[in-house]
């Protein structure tokens, strides 16, 4: 099969450029795109940079644009792609090298919502109760590989990727303000309620037409701003 | 020949970012500590994040009866009674605080109908001391690992850990007064740091990537292992890999013993849930090693599936879809991705695949590494400690419990903080490296930066793989393992002029690569070496030349240094407050 695959590397390149590569996917028992890029970088060129670990979709290194659509390489199925296969890093993240973006400011979004359990009641001896109806609020939250695949897609993550939380952050934001267990969800609320952190989103929905897992960012958002509204009546 | 390097300081430098290393940064971030996390990967990308099933505590929300002795007894019995009983018990009593924290530290964990937490059946798990089985393994749904590492990781977000992401570490930095820290490199930029610290701990997870066919991540390259070895400290019981009885053919990935936890099981090309005949009472839950060789038999004897007769089928289309897509929706996505088949209808197709390794980096309950002088008496290495994976406490023996991985991840983990703390306020010292001794740690790296026109990483690590595959699977014969010991010895001669073509200092995942790689060779010849050693079969390493367990020669942990000498530990058999559990027959 044939690919074009983004190259750069800062130390030789003045330029990023696209360079083809033809595998042969039969004889290397490439099923995802992931093998094919293994077996580039293994038997064709070592230079070819990107990011991989549990190869199975569960630790998010490998997002990437194929094809146009950002992805996990690991778990995109090379029998559903158009050929030449188009490989280009994530959009709207510098580039560091080949594939592999510089995640910085995602993670500083990220870490901007405060993504952990803040409660301010005494520990009891045993857990916290919770009924499964409490605990299924938080399915199709706790899920988030943090992959960037839904921020890097976002445009108005793109127009304003210092100001806009973007979707995988307030994915996180709604998975704490959901827990029946936080005590911080007033504050939690109100620290979105500025023009920028949540309501730039304009439901564009690009992050739910490309989250590897199946979630839904534009979802979580709404029900941010419904419960912003509420607590505003 | 120098290279430039810049000193930075900390009381705890901590080697690895999964469940065990975010657990100790926790404990010590938290108190206040000076602490630095370096981390090849971020951290929510380490392999804890695999984890599926649970975790293991006998906190009774399902049989409320249910008693850590008990826990404790069906650990030192899948242990194939290696496990040292002194920390079993330490581990199995300490498991209900070690979940409520996990708990309250946010984890999402699936819920019963009266709130608590929810807990499913899994492998070896019994009641009152082998009758019954036991629902003591704490869920969320089928990604607890994701759910525990993400956890973990926020917290160390909310306490400010110091993290050193996409760092590499080298090696332990070694010097006449004791370990002084380790060298590592930025892999974004190439720049080269000695963390030196007054503790060190290597949460290095383990190195199924010796195998071909593994459920681990390409991550798992047994780092810490490799260092350890380097310094001239021993690993143990390095023979005993665990085969997780259901990856998915062809693929390697990992399918959760909490499917037959929730009522799948195996069968044969006849359709026949063969467990039945093997093991009577725990059937398809009995331990991961009997469960893999029992299907390696029925494979060996002609009823495996598939045009070549060479895998078995996961069967759940019996089970009520609402069980398979609450309590399974992972596994489901994985079958439908690896496999093309939807578990809701069809079988899955799987084969025992290299999964966990028991053995490691010995430590005490601290999580002090342990060595051993001239006369094998043991010695604490001051100021460096081992957790998770990487380290051989050792409460998994010759066969870990399903579930018990993520338990020992927190518990030690936890253990090691709680020691540190301690030993740094009693004045552990910051020891200096000299130039020379900073040197030797960054040998690996000058070998790597300057060897040209010799064989590739690619060439090595496949033929590393392939013997491991073949010479040292689920049965093993001493023909086999000499013949494959002999060949690793001959590539570990090749590696030493093997070369990389990328010099670049950018992100240069070729030399990450090499790096590990000599990571994966020092582990797969000690296991190589000692598997050929034990001359008996107990646990996961399995021996068509000594079939039986050999209670009398073989009741001791082995011991490997880099040099090739071979030592033995007793195992503990002086729990506390328990009495001894006697040795007897597995099923």
């Amino acid at each position: 099969m044939r690919f074009s695959i983004y190259r750069y590397n800062p130390e030789t390149d003045a330029k990023p450029y696209m360079q083809e590569f033809d595998v042969d996917t039969k004889e290397h028992n490439c099923q995802m795109v992931l093998d094919a890029l293994l077996t580039i970088k293994n038997k064709m060129d070592e230079t070819l940079t990107l990011r991989r670990s549990c190869r199975e979709g569960v630790c998010g290194s490998d997002g990437m644009n194929i094809n146009g659509t950002n992805r996990l390489a690991c778990t995109t199925h090379l029998s559903q792609l158009k050929e030449p296969i188009i490989i280009r890093p994530l959009p709207g993240l510098p580039v560091v090298r080949d594939l592999v973006v510089d995640m910085t400011p995602f993670y500083k979004q990220y870490e901007k919502v405060k993504p952990y359990l803040i409660n301010d009641q005494p520990q009891p001896a045993r857990e916290r109760l919770q009924t499964p109806e409490e605990r299924a609020k938080l399915d199709g939250l706790y899920e988030c590989i943090l992959c960037a695949c839904c921020t890097s897609s976002c445009p108005s993550y793109w127009w304003n990727p210092d100001e806009f939380l973007g979707p995988a952050a307030l994915l996180q934001a709604y998975r704490f303000i959901a827990d029946s267990r936080d005590t911080a969800h007033d504050e939690r609320l109100a620290d979105l309620t500025d023009p920028f952190s949540l309501y730039r989103c304009r439901g564009i929905m690009n992050c739910v037409d490309v989250c590897p897992k199946g979630l839904n960012p534009t979802k979580a958002i709404n029900h941010i701003k419904d419960e912003i509204l509420e607590k505003s009546v | 020949m120098s290279m430039k390097v810049t000193t930075l300081t900390f009381d705890t430098v901590i080697v690895g970012g999964g469940g065990a290393g975010l657990r100790t940064a926790y404990e010590l971030a938290q108190n206040g500590s000076h602490v630095a996390v370096i981390s090849k990967v971020y951290p929510t990308r380490s392999h804890t994040v695999s984890a599926q099933g649970g975790i293991n505590a006998a906190i009774g929300n399902t049989e409320a009866d249910d008693d850590w002795r008990w826990h404790m007894y069906d650990t030192v019995v899948g242990s194939d009674f290696l496990g040292d009983q002194d920390s079993i018990e330490f581990m199995c009593k300490e498991a209900p605080a070690n979940i409520y924290e996990l708990e309250h530290m946010g984890m999402p964990f699936s819920r019963r109908p009266d709130g608590k937490i929810y807990q499913r059946a899994f492998g070896g798990a019994t009641r009152n001391y082998g009758g019954e089985q036991a629902h003591r393994t704490c869920a969320v749904a089928d990604r607890t690992g994701h759910a525990m590492l993400h956890a973990l990781f926020q917290k160390n977000i909310q306490a400010k850990t110091k993290f050193y992401n996409e760092w590499f570490a080298l090696d332990l930095v070694k010097t006449k007064n004791g370990v002084a820290g380790v060298t590592a490199i930025n892999i974004e930029t190439g720049e080269v740091v000695f963390f030196q610290a007054r503790a060190t701990v290597l949460a290095t997870g383990g190195a199924g990537r010796i195998f071909a066919s593994t459920t681990n991540a390409h991550i798992n390259t047994g780092d810490g292992m490799g260092m350890v070895l380097r310094a001239g400290y021993p690993l143990q019981d390095m023979e005993f890999w665990q085969f997780h009885p259901t990856g998915i053919y062809g693929v390697g990935c990992l399918i959760t013993e909490g499917v037959r936890g929730e009522g799948g099981y195996l069968i044969n090309k006849n359709g026949e849930r063969f467990m039945e005949r093997y093991a009577p009472h725990l059937k398809d839950l009995s331990c991961r090693d009997i469960v893999s060789r029992s299907s390696m038999i029925e494979i060996r004897e002609g009823r495996g599936c598939g045009p070549k007769a060479d895998h078995v089928l996961l069967k759940l289309d019996h089970l009520d879809p609402e069980v398979i897509k609450t309590r399974l929706p992972g596994i489901r996505e994985l079958a439908m991705t690896f496999a093309g088949v939807d578990p809701l209808k069809d079988p899955i197709p799987v084969i025992p695949t290299c999964h966990y390794l028991m053995g490691g980096i010995p430590t005490n309950v601290h999580g002090q590494v342990l060595t051993m002088d001239a006369n094998n008496k043991d010695e604490i290495v001051e100021g460096l400690y081992a957790v998770g994976e990487t380290a051989c406490v050792s409460v998994h023996g010759a066969n870990r419990l399903g579930a018990n991985s993520l338990l020992d991840l927190v518990v030690f983990g936890r253990a090691a903080g709680i020691h540190i703390l301690e030993a740094v306020r009693e004045g552990l010292p910051l020891n200096d490296a000299t130039l020379p001794e900073l040197d030797h740690a960054l040998a690996r790296l000058a070998r790597w930066n300057t060897n040209e026109n010799g064989e590739s990483v690619d060439t090595l690590r496949e033929a590393l793989q392939k013997i491991m595959e073949e010479d040292f699977g689920v049965f093993r014969t001493d023909e086999q393992m000499s013949a494959g010991f002999k060949k690793l010895k001959e590539l570990n001669q090749r590696l030493q002029s093997a070369s990389i073509k990328d010099k670049s200092q950018c992100y240069n995942t070729a030399r990450i690569e090499a790096l590990e790689l000599d990571n994966l060779m020092a582990t797969a010849l000690a296991s190589a070496y000692l598997a050929d050693n034990r001359k008996e079969s107990r646990g996961a390493h399995a021996r068509y030349d000594f079939t039986e367990r050999d209670d009398i020669n073989w009741l001791k942990h082995s011991i490997y240094f880099l040099d090739g000498r071979i030592a033995s530990r007793p195992v503990n058999r002086k729990p506390k407050e328990m009495e001894p559990i006697d040795l007897k027959d597995r099923e």
